[in-house]
This record gives structure tokens, C-alpha cells and sequence, in this order.
């Protein structure tokens, strides 16, 4: 059987997946599972070390991301973050109502966690929730974008001020195509509304600024050379979150369960040097990405790059090859040393495609998403650019075109 | 009108098949494409869009109408 390791030689391209591990975090992880394995809520020395560790943790991304140390919770996951922050936010404004405002493009973690609050319903134990006028409505706005991926932010803003709305949850920029939202528009919106706003940010934390107004803020420390296994979950002070999941004696209301400390700190070192470079290399990557956008454009025929060309993500590009079959492009690309994710439904779980692509209204078959990061060269990039081509053209003729 | 039935077939194949047939269709003339793959709802109005061609829409599940104008 034919196999690529990726590994020298090789180009990964799929950092919106997870980027390779940033040297900061691997040497804080080592350190930490030297110092950092105990609980850090029992009661003797080893404890209070990891007690220290974890304090430590908290205030250096809470300085990060200009939130208090005690806004800051961490999470077994971004999906696990993104979920705490829908069921939790919707749970804390059960008062308000359950409705949900999200845009077409949410993560598939948001969407999920949605329907999963729709189909539970909120538990209806209290007894004010029984009077008619009460928020007794379910179900979620959904807020679609054009074709660039851009919100709709005139819908936005009547979805927002609809009845029975508790929370609104928008993504920062898309994870598959990398069009930034337009965050502080739509933050402004929802405090009109007076509407508390979750932004999953998991995309754009160390790679772009986000903006302030919101309420919840999700992200996930593989996307920015964090290890896997380490979400955030930022609450904002004045902001009411519940947590959706049985709690237990030790602690209060908050993510379930012990954390992963060592990896929360190499997260929170990772976060701190991956900001200190990243204004150097949204310049660098976005160079690249620009090259991507240019070049397949002009030497892939029939070729659908998709996304806001300017106001997107610096690190990552997409684009859809006509009459080509996802699946063989992604074999293809990666028997060459590429390393790409893709849209397509003939990749995903579901033979479904990308919601995020069909509700752009692009091209969804033969979809490639190429997301850079600080290991990335320029070399890699224009090898990348040099075989696509070819390949395109190999499996069209395949396929007959 | 013509008819092209490509029930069962995955992605990018209805697609595929719908650009081979365009091209011995007259112009003005609708081609009717079944195709039940989930992506078809989305990637036979973006054909058109890229091919220059005209969407016609989707007159019942999982049937859609192209007109040659190009």
C-alpha cells in the first residue's frame, strides 16, 4: 500500500486543523508534566505546585486575550468549549428565552450543541416558565451569507431583536473558507438587543485580533501549536453561563472534570509566543495565501476560489476544481506530499457537503483547504503550486473532461 | 426537453455528466438533470454560474433545470 508519512520532504497544509506543535508549548509541556500532575484543588504540596502552575496558566492567556484571570475556564476541547458555551449561555438566559441566532457558517460543534438544546428542550422544572407569555419558544434563527461568506448583517440585526432570543452565536472568521465576520457590527447588535453574544473564535486567536462586545468566546489551543486536548471558554464578568452538565461536590459550576494541566500551560506558553509573532506572520502567510489566490485562479482552469479576498484569515485559502472528485484530489495531493483538508461530501462522514460551502452557494465538489503556519516556506508553497495543475488536469481526464 | 437521469451517482459525476450532454444541446434548449446526490442542490446552480449557463431551478426534490445560452 502506498504511503506518505508527513514528515521531511512533506508540506502540511491543514494548520486550521491542528498546527504542529509550537516549540514553546512542547517545552512547557515537558516541564509541566515534570511539576504539573497533581489535582490542583487537593491540599498539600505537589497540589499547590500545580495549583501554582494552573494560576499561572490562567493569568498568562487571560493577559493574552485581555480577559480577567477569572473569566478564563479551560475546556477538554474546543468542541467541548464551543458546546459549554451554547448549552450554558442558553441555560443562563432561560428567563429570556431559547432561542438561538447563529449564522449559516458556525463550526458544526455550534450547530450540533443547537440542535441538541432544541431537541432537549431546557428542562422545564420551574414553575415560571409555565405562564403563556413565557419563553417557551425553541428552535434557532438561522442568519445566512453571500457568497463571499460574508454574515447578512441586516438579518442579523432582526434576528437578534426577535422574541424569546437568548444567545447569538457567531463565528470570528470561517474555518473553511476564512472570511472574517464582522464581529464589532454584530456585537453592537446584539448589547442593542440587549442579546448576549458567543464568538468561537477558534480560527482566528493568535492569527487575527478579535473583537471586543462579546459575552462568550471559544477557541482551541491545537489551531494556534497548542497540544490537542486543551478548549477555552472565556465568560465574560456580568455575563450569566450555567453549566449545561452534572456538577460535583468539589467545585464550582464550571467545565466538567479534572483538566489536562501540562497541557494547558504549554497551551497558555504557546499562546503567549505565538502572538508575540503573529502580526510578523499574518504579513508572511498572508503573502502566500495571496500567491495561492492568484496563482490557482490563473493556472487552474475552471476553478472557483472562494472567500473574501481581503477580509479573511491570513493563513488559509480555499478553492473548488470543477468536475473534480474531492476525495481523489486530497489521495492525490498527499501521494505528492500535501497535506490538505477538504469541503467536498465525498470526504466528509456525512456525504454531505460542506454547510458552509452550500450556503455560500459555491461550488462544493473538488474542494481544497490549504491553511498555512509559522513552519510553512515559501518553497513548500510554490512546489504546492507547481503539481496542482497537473494533478487537476490527470484526474479530469479520468473522468473523461 | 432532455432528460438526463443521474439518480445514484455521487459527486461530481451528475455535474460531470451535465457538461458532456451540454455540449450537443442547442441553444435555448433545457436540459432536466435527476440527480438524488445531496451536493447536486448546490453544485449544478454553480456550474451554470461558472459556465456561463442559465439556472432554471429546482422545479420538485432532486430535479433541476439548466438552459443553454452560451
Amino acid at each position: 500500500m502506498e504511503h506518505t508519512a508527513v514528515g521531511a520532504g512533506a508540506a502540511y497544509f491543514d494548520a486550521a486543523t491542528t498546527a504542529p506543535l509550537h516549540p514553546a508549548a512542547r517545552e512547557a509541556l515537558l516541564a509541566a508534566l515534570q511539576d504539573g500532575w497533581a489535582d490542583p484543588d487537593r491540599l498539600y504540596r505537589t497540589a499547590r505546585r500545580a495549583a501554582q502552575l494552573r494560576d499561572a496558566a490562567r493569568a498568562s492567556v487571560a493577559e493574552s486575550l485581555g480577559a480577567r484571570a477569572d473569566e478564563i475556564n479551560f475546556t477538554s476541547s474546543g468542541t467541548a468549549a464551543a458546546h459549554s458555551a451554547v448549552l450554558g449561555g442558553l441555560a443562563g438566559r432561560r428567563r429570556a428565552g431559547r432561542v438561538l441566532v447563529h449564522s449559516a457558517i458556525e463550526h458544526s460543534a455550534v450547530l450540533h450543541a443547537a440542535r441538541f438544546a432544541q431537541s432537549t428542550g431546557a428542562p422545564k422544572t420551574r414553575s415560571a416558565d409555565a405562564g403563556p407569555a413565557g419563553p417557551d419558544e425553541t428552535g434557532a434563527i438561522e442568519v445566512g451569507v453571500d457568497r463571499l461568506g460574508r454574515l447578512d448583517l441586516e438579518a442579523w440585526r432582526a434576528a437578534v431583536t426577535a422574541r424569546g432570543v437568548a444567545l447569538a452565536a457567531l463565528i470570528s472568521a470561517s474555518h473553511e473558507v476564512g472570511t472574517v465576520q464582522p464581529v464589532a457590527a454584530a456585537a453592537l447588535a446584539c448589547a442593542e438587543a440587549g442579546v448576549p453574544l458567543y464568538v468561537d473564535a477558534a480560527q482566528s486567536i493568535g492569527r487575527a485580533p478579535v473583537p471586543p462586545g462579546w459575552a462568550l468566546l471559544t477557541a482551541s489551543a491545537r489551531k494556534w501549536g497548542g497540544p490537542p486536548g486543551v478548549g477555552l471558554l472565556v465568560v465574560r464578568k456580568g455575563t450569566r453561563w450555567l453549566s449545561p452538565y452534572p456538577s460535583d461536590d468539589l467545585y464550582r459550576p464550571q467545565p466538567q472534570g479534572a483538566v489536562d494541566l501540562p497541557a494547558i500551560v504549554a497551551a497558555a506558553a504557546s499562546l503567549r509566543a505565538v502572538l508575540a509573532e503573529s502580526a510578523a506572520e499574518a504579513v508572511r502567510l498572508g503573502r502566500l495565501v495571496d500567491r495561492i489566490r492568484e496563482t490557482v485562479a490563473r493556472t487552474v482552469p475552471d476553478v472557483e476560489v472562494v472567500g473574501d479576498p481581503v477580509e479573511r484569515l491570513p493563513h488559509l485559502v480555499t478553492f473548488s476544481c470543477l468536475y473534480v472528485d474531492g476525495e481523489a484530489l486530497l489521495h492525490g495531493l498527499d501521494r505528492r506530499g500535501f497535506a490538505v483538508s477538504s469541503g467536498s461530501s465525498c470526504t466528509a462522514s456525512t456525504l454531505r457537503p460542506s454547510h458552509v460551502l452550500e450556503a455560500m452557494g459555491v461550488l462544493s465538489h473538488g474542494n481544497v483547504r490549504v491553511s498555512l503556519h509559522r513552519g510553512t516556506t515559501e518553497a513548500e508553497v510554490d512546489r504546492f503550486l507547481a503539481e496542482l495543475p497537473g494533478l487537476v488536469a490527470e484526474i479530469r481526464a479520468e473522468a473523461g473532461m | 426537453m432532455i432528460v438526463l437521469d443521474c439518480r445514484g451517482q455521487r459527486c461530481p459525476l451528475p455535474v460531470i455528466a451535465l457538461a458532456k450532454r451540454m455540449r450537443d444541446v442547442g441553444i435555448g434548449q433545457v436540459v432536466r438533470v435527476l440527480a438524488d446526490d445531496p451536493a447536486a442542490a448546490n453544485d449544478v446552480p454553480a456550474w451554470c454560474r461558472m459556465k456561463g449557463q442559465e439556472y432554471l431551478g429546482s422545479p420538485e426534490a432532486e430535479v433541476f433545470e439548466v438552459r443553454k445560452v452560451s
